[in-house]
Parts: structure tokens; C-alpha cells; sequence
């Protein structure tokens, strides 16, 4: 069905349709439409669900871990200081093999308090063993949704999965959707390692030296074997649905001599920039990375990069523009912008492109007095 | 059509973000692609809210804030004293404006049309404030920006009390090319 | 007598203590619960307890949580289990600092949330599992490794928190009771919604007393007027006949002081702030217990 929605609105509409067993939910600006349309749906009966309105965002995860043990599906959303709030348990559910799916509404960190987008909330999460994915469309945020409780449950991965969207511009923005019905794409949940009373197990025990480290390679093993999931999941989606994605997006990059790359809602817009700077005669393309974890095999050989990081990791660099310097032997252009919500335009992005220092970093709007 | 870009100043608990989407939402059913999106400054009773709509016949890739708008929508003119709505306007960009006769606004053609007496009349009224959102989109519909049939359809796909319908009917009227 | 199963859940091969009380209350909380139970377990000393992969000391699933989750664990877990039709036990086995403490909150929600779960709180008045620091269950001038000159503020009334949630049934227990263990457990998984029981778990290692004094210690709790057996149904009270006539006429309190090391040296504030405490406990639960309030 086509209609228009919220980035929120359609992440819960997503989740209606998988109908997960529990749904554990603690609200957090700007995720509570999330939270509460999905409450609204369980009070009317759209959506047969234990909805757990839990007193915290680490009880969120807590009663998602214990509802996933048992085998059923699980949701719960959160935000920013929610997230960082979770993160022992996001660490555990990754650590516990829980194909939880939760959607983070992307927001800066206080002080000073700051809902407006930035991605260091998620990105500080990037070594959980969660596999994230950053949307840029309220479509996407819908069909992201959609293919999360599939690529989490399949034998293979086994681990949960973090759709990220980007707070207020995304978040609350309305924009064209079409729903589906996924019928038998979403396959029933079935948990090898479910609790089992006919077969006590002890879960999570005491792990020595000897043996704890192989748990670990685990988790690694299985977010390698994501990429083929994740490949074969949206492909089929494509196929049925007809709409297709990949690790990236790319936008007019096969003869490009110099790329934007970003995440979330500033790489759609860098598309913008692109189309501009091609009017002036400048070979530019934009690449929108989308899967974070596991992160995508990409080919940058022989383009500029200017890599936008709405993201910072103190006393190191711009996260995107550092891991694919690390990657790939590359040395981008990296451009620190949008944080805390700052305005980030097309004009903008096709500046960045046109006065591009590679090897430099810029933070946008600041000099050295701040 | 290239993108037409409206702004819509209100006040918060007036509507404006709903009167965004439901804007949003009729030119959907116009065929047309839309995305709306307020700013959220403080989220208050009475505090000043700006909210976006985009219209275009193709996808629309811009998040940013609209510079320069092509119509400015004021719901209540008291927001005027604090901020600057027509700033960016383009030259030959429009006004509406929730107000009695007519008004001058320097070098733009605007609209003045009583939304607030409208509702009033039709007792149109919710925890004390009179409903702008919805009369408003029967003048959007009289300058051609949505469709009225989209407008009444929009209207009534998130309201059910058809005094809704009927204060656009009415703001339609009132509007004087 | 109560007829109780002679089925172990717990089996020979556990990390605990010599004398270790906890694991003489599990024992009968499993035969109490039987195999269709799942025990929540965070941090705490049974997290060491049960054994190390790739081997387990319980006969029954334990799923073990991080320190603060145990309560908001056990509430998901209830929830899928209730929605799948089916009555497995969910129990949540925490020590007193998983609960009172950075618990606390977890424990708080779930119970206003009326989750369908017992909650067992097993008391040893210390951090156990990481060397016996103080735990807000800690008693007004018992000695820990964080204080080492005698706990200066008074243990947190657990007791009463709990009661201020209003749960349908919970009640004290104490290891020196076994039998008593088993009637309450049995008890309160009979009852839909949220049940607490609150276990005295003498420690000789963090108490500092011989290992062979376990039961000892316990009943000298008891016996003392220190550690009061009762329960709360619906909010009416009832006091088990053994503390009745303790509360009657306690034991001296230097009784069940003296043989612990973790009280040697207590300050003679210390002994009427454990006191007046004791008395202040003991009559408002005597007036309740009478229909008096």
C-alpha cells in the first residue's frame, strides 16, 4: 500500500509486520514515535505482542535478552543517551547470540543536551558485534526493518542487528511509503540454542582462558558470513519487492575522479551536491554506506575521497574517514559536519568536493578561536 | 514542476507540524512526491515552530532546511515579532497569512485569509486554540499548490470531524486571487 | 512434615564455599520449583556457583544476565513464556547487591509492572562473589572490605521497599529453616504475579565464622530477633511461630554478634542503631501481623 509517512512511523509499520512475540520500550526523544505507535498498535490488536514498558533503556535490552532466549522474536528502539545507557547489554546480546533487532534514532550525546542528529551514538557501538545498518529514506528505514529480523535470525548470523536513522531530518520527516506484506520472506524465528527445560543448559557461565576466546571467534565467524546473508536477503527482497540496496549505494561513481562518502540522511543529499558539481564539468560521484557492520568491501582505487563523518572519535579522527584510511590505504579528504544537528546543505557538500585537500581534516564552521 | 518549497510558521500547540503533513500528505495524493519536516527547537506551548514541506514531481534528496522558500505560510502573525519568516522568500514568492483584511507584506503578494474566525465560527477549537491546519490547506488548494480534493481527502484521512472539511471549503472561499 | 522430593537439582560438582548458605537454599527452591523452571541469575555468587564451561552444577536451564538486569531479564522472559501459553517457573536467584543495590531498579519495574516471576534475593549482607564489600544490605557496624572500621548507615529495608509495590505474596526466609524455604517457594509460585522471598544467607567466609556453623549463625539470627520469618499476602501479615517467640523474648544480641569476626569491635552506637532497628522492624510487623496498623 502506498502512502506517506514518518521515518519512526515506518519503522513501526516494518515491525507490525514481523510480529515479533515481546517488544520492550523505553522512550527517548526523537524515537518515541517508534515506541508509541507500536503500543498503539498492541492496544488495538493490529499487533498480537507483549509490549514491556520497562523503567530503563538497560531494562529494554535486559527483557528483550531474557524474551529471545527463550526463542521468540524481540524488538525495542532507542536513542543517544538510551543507547549509551544499554551498552552492557548490547555488548550481552551480541555476546549472548540473540538476534534482537532495535532501531536507534540518531542523536547526539550531551552535555550540553542535543537531540538533533549526529552518528557517534551508534558508531560508539561498532565493536559490539551488533551488525548495523544507516538508512537514508523513511522507504528504506522501512525495508531495512523488514530485512533486519530475517538477516538476524538465519542460522548463519545469530546475532542481533541495529537499523540507524537520523534524528528529527529523518526521524520526523514524512516521505512517500510503500508497505508490503512479507508473508513467508520473514521465516519463523527458530533459535538453536533456545532454553530448553527438557535439556538444562547453563547460559553464559563462567568462561575461562581456555575457552572463552573461541566464543569470541564465533561472533567474528558469524559477522562474515552476514555478507552473504545480508547479499542473498536483499536480493530476494529486490526480487520481490523491487527495490534493491547493497553494502553501499552508489550515485554516478563508474567514471567519477572523486567520491563523497557519508551515511544516512547527508549522503542522499551529497546526490544533490553531485548532480551540481557534473553541471560544472566536475567528475564527482557520491558512495552511501549503509551496512557499518560488517563493514562493506568497497573500491576506491584511484578516485579522491571526501568523506563526510557526522561523527567524531576524540583524539583520533572522523570514524568513516579513519576506518576506510585503515581499510583501504586511502587518504580522504575528511570533513567533520552535521554534528549535533548543524546544517549541512547540497551547496555545502559541493564545496567540500571543490576546495578537497586530501590527507586534511576540516571540522565545518569552526576555526582555530572555535 | 520543479520543487516548490513552503515554509509554515507557527506557534507550538497551534498545528503547524500537522498542517506540514497534511500538506505533505495531499500532495501525495496528488501524485506528487512530498516530504515534510519541522524543526524542533524546544518543543513548547506557545514556543515559535518552523515547519518544511517539499513538493515535487520527482524524488525529493534534500533534507536541509529551505532557504529560500517559494511560499510562506504564517498561522499566527505574532511569531512575526521574533522571527523573520520572509527571509530567503524568492522575489515572486507567495504569502499566506492567518489574519483579517488585507496586508502589505514589502514587494510580495500575499494572501490574507481568517483562518481563527473560520474556526471560531465553526467552533472549531481544541484545549482553548482554534484549529488553523486544516482551514489552512483549502487556501493552499485556491492557490493551486494541492488539489482541493486531495485536501479534503488528506483532511479527512486524519480527521474525522467533517467541520474540518468545511473550514477548508471556507478558507477556499475566502482567498481572493 | 512437609514431604519433600528427594529429586536434586543441584549437583555434585559446584564452586561453592564449605558451609556456602546460598547453596543450601537453592537446593530447596529447586525442589521446591522441580525441572520446569529457569533460573535468572546475575553477578553474584552463584554466577561462580554453578561451575564454569563447559560444565554445570544445576539440573535446570540458569540463564545468567549482567548485574543490574536480572529483574528486567526475568520480566521478558515471563512475558514470552506467558504468551506461549506456558507456565515455566521463571526465577530470578540474586545476592543482596544484585538487588538492593544496582538492582534495585530493575527489581522496581518489574514489579510494578506485576511481571509473573519470583524473585529470590539471597542475603549475605556483602558483595560475595568479589570479596565481600559492603552492600547497602550491609548491617549498621559489620565490618567489610570497604569498611573496614564498621558500616557507619544501617542496612537498607529491602523488606519494605518491596511491600511498598504491593506485591501479592513475600516473606523471609533463612537458610537455618529449610522446610520453610520449601513451603514459601511452593507458595509463591502457586500465586500469579510478582512474589519476592527474601533469604538470610550467613557467610562464613564474609561473616567470619567457622564453616560448620552455618545453621548455627542462622538460627542465632533468627533467635535474636535479627532476622524476623514472616509473610506478607496481599499486604496481611503474618509472622512464623518460631520468631513469634523469639520476638517474645530474643536472645541476648551479643549472642549472635560474638561469634562473628565481622563484628569484633563493634562500637556501642553501632549495637543500638542494630537495635533500635531490630525493635522498630519487630513492632511494626507485630501490630501488622495482629491487625493492628
Amino acid at each position: 500500500m502506498l502512502t506517506i509517512a514518518t521515518g519512526n512511523k515506518a519503522v513501526a509499520a516494518a515491525v507490525k509486520e514481523a510480529r515479533p512475540e515481546v517488544v520492550a520500550a523505553y522512550p527517548i526523544t526523537p524515537q518515541t514515535e517508534i515506541v508509541e505507535q507500536i503500543a498503539e498498535y498492541v492496544a488495538s490488536g493490529e499487533l498480537d505482542c507483549r509490549y514491556i514498558p520497562v523503567e530503563s533503556e538497560h531494562s529494554a535490552m535486559a527483557a528483550c535478552i531474557g524474551a529471545s532466549a527463550t526463542g521468540v522474536r524481540t524488538f525495542t528502539a532507542t536513542s543517544s543517551h538510551g543507547l549509551m545507557y544499554m551498552h552492557e547489554m548490547v555488548n550481552w546480546a551480541a555476546g549472548a547470540r540473540l538476534p534482537i533487532v532495535m532501531a536507534n534514532v540518531n542523536r547526539a550525546l550531551g552535555p550540553g543536551w542535543n537531540v538533533w542528529a549526529e552518528h557517534t551514538d551508534s558508531l560508539q557501538e561498532r565493536d559490539t558485534g551488533w551488525l548495523q545498518v544507516y538508512v537514508s529514506t523513511v522507504q528504506e528505514a522501512y525495508d531495512a526493518t523488514i530485512m533486519a529480523f530475517r538477516i538476524a535470525e538465519h542460522r548463519d548470523v545469530l546475532l542481533p542487528v541495529m537499523i540507524n536513522l537520523d534524528g528529527f531530518v529523518l526521524s520526523h520527516s514524512m516521505q512517500r511509503l510503500e508497505t508490503l506484506h512479507p508473508g513467508d520472506f520473514i521465516p519463523p524465528v527458530n533459535l538453536p540454542h533456545a532454553i530448553d527445560t527438557a535439556n538444562p543448559a547453563g547460559y553464559g557461565t563462567l568462561t575461562g582462558p581456555d575457552d572463552y576466546f573461541r566464543f569470541r571467534w564465533d561472533i567474528e565467524r558469524s559477522m562474515r558470513r552476514s555478507v552473504g546473508v545480508i547479499a542473498e536477503t536483499e536480493q530476494e527482497f529486490a526480487d520481490r519487492f523491487g527495490r534493491s540496496f547493497g553494502p553501499a549505494q552508489e550515485y554516478r561513481c563508474e567514471d567519477a575522479d572523486v567520491l563523497v562518502i557519508a551515511m544516512g540522511t547527508l549522503a542522499k543529499e551529497a546526490e544533490v551536491a553531485i548532480d551540481r558539481l557534473r553541471d560544472e564539468g566536475i567528475r564527482a560521484g557520491s558512495l552511501r554506506i549503509r551496512w557499518l557492520r560488517p563493514f562493506p568491501e568497497l573500491d576506491l582505487d584511484g578516485r579522491d575521497l571526501v568523506v563526510i563523518d557526522r561523527d567524531y572519535s576524540f583524539g583520533f579522527g572522523g570514524i568513516l574517514a579513519q576506518s576506510l584510511k585503515s581499510r583501504y590505504r586511502v587518504d580522504p579528504y575528511s570533513v567533520i559536519a552535521g554534528l549535533g544537528g548543524q546544517e549541512v546543505t547540497f551547496d555545502d557538500i559541493a564545496s567540500f568536493v571543490r576546495e578537497r585537500k586530501p590527507g586534511e581534516e576540516r571540522w565545518f564552521g569552526v576555526s582555530d578561536d572555535v | 514542476m520543479t520543487m516548490y518549497e513552503i515554509r509554515i510558521h507557527s506557534r507550538g500547540g497551534q498545528g503547524g507540524v500537522t498542517a506540514a503533513r497534511m500538506l505533505a500528505l495531499a500532495a501525495f495524493h496528488d501524485g506528487k512526491y512530498a516530504t515534510a519536516c519541522p524543526f524542533y527547537g524546544a518543543e513548547r506551548r506557545g514556543a515559535p515552530v518552523v515547519s518544511y514541506v517539499r513538493i515535487d514531481d520527482h524524488p525529493i534528496r534534500v533534507y536541509s532546511q529551505i532557504r529560500s522558500p517559494d511560499l510562506v505560510v504564517i498561522l499566527d502573525t505574532s511569531v512575526m515579532d521574533v522571527v523573520d519568516v520572509f527571509h530567503g522568500l524568492k522575489p515572486d514568492g507567495k504569502v499566506i497569512m492567518n489574519a483579517t483584511g488585507t496586508r502589505e507584506v514589502s514587494g510580495h503578494v500575499t494572501y490574507a485569509v481568517d483562518l481563527t474566525g473560520i474556526a471560531l465560527s465553526l467552533n472549531l477549537v481544541i484545549a482553548g486554540s482554534p484549529i488553523l491546519n486544516t482551514p489552512v490547506l483549502g487556501a493552499l488548494a485556491k492557490l493551486e499548490i494541492i488539489s482541493m480534493d486531495s485536501a479534503k481527502k488528506a483532511i479527512s484521512d486524519m480527521f474525522s470531524d467533517d467541520r474540518n472539511t468545511r473550514a477548508a471549503e471556507a478558507a477556499y472561499q475566502e482567498l481572493v486571487l | 512434615m512437609t514431604e519433600i522430593p528427594k529429586e536434586e537439582y543441584i549437583l555434585k560438582c559446584t564452586s561453592a564455599c564449605a558451609g556456602c548458605p546460598s547453596s543450601i537454599a537453592l537446593r530447596y527452591v529447586l525442589k521446591a520449583a522441580g525441572p520446569e523452571t529457569v533460573l535468572v541469575v546475575p553477578a553474584c555468587c552463584t554466577s561462580v556457583i554453578q561451575g564454569a564451561y563447559p560444565n554445570t552444577a544445576m539440573n535446570v536451564p540458569v540463564y545468567n544476565v549482567a548485574f543490574a538486569a536480572a529483574a528486567a531479564c526475568a520480566s521478558g522472559m515471563s512475558e514470552a513464556y506467558r504468551k506461549a501459553g506456558r507456565k515455566t517457573h521463571v526465577i530470578v536467584y540474586a545476592g543482596d547487591g544484585g538487588t538492593v543495590d544496582i538492582g534495585i531498579q530493575a527489581l522496581s519495574g518489574a514489579l510494578e509492572r506485576e511481571t509473573d516471576f519470583l524473585y529470590i534475593c539471597y542475603d549475605n549482607e556483602a558483595y560475595g562473589n568479589t570479596g565481600m564489600q559492603r552492600s547497602g544490605s550491609t548491617p549498621a557496624g559489620a565490618r567489610t572490605t570497604t569498611t573496614p572500621g564498621g558500616k557507619i548507615h544501617a542496612k537498607k529495608d529491602l523488606d519494605g521497599i518491596v511491600a511498598a509495590h504491593n506485591p501479592p505474596y513475600m516473606a523471609t526466609a533463612c537458610v537455618a529453616y529449610p522446610q520453610d524455604i520449601f513451603k514459601k517457594v511452593r507458595k509463591a509460585l502457586s500465586i500469579r504475579g510478582p512474589s519476592f522471598i527474601h533469604i538470610l544467607a550467613p557467610c562464613p567466609p564474609g561473616w567470619r565464622f567457622s564453616s560448620d556453623m552455618t545453621i548455627e549463625m542462622g538460627k542465632l539470627a533468627v533467635r535474636s530477633g535479627m532476622w524476623i520469618l514472616y509473610e506478607r499476602e496481599h499486604g496481611k501479615v503474618s509472622i512464623n511461630g518460631v520468631s513469634k517467640a523469639a520476638l517474645k523474648k530474643p536472645l541476648p544480641l551479643e549472642e549472635y554478634l560474638a561469634p562473628q569476626g565481622r563484628f569484633k569491635g563493634i562500637s556501642q552506637q553501632a549495637i543500638d542503631s542494630l537495635i533500635s532497628q531490630r525493635d522498630r522492624v519487630a513492632q511494626r510487623l507485630l501490630k501488622e501481623d495482629e491487625g493492628i496498623c
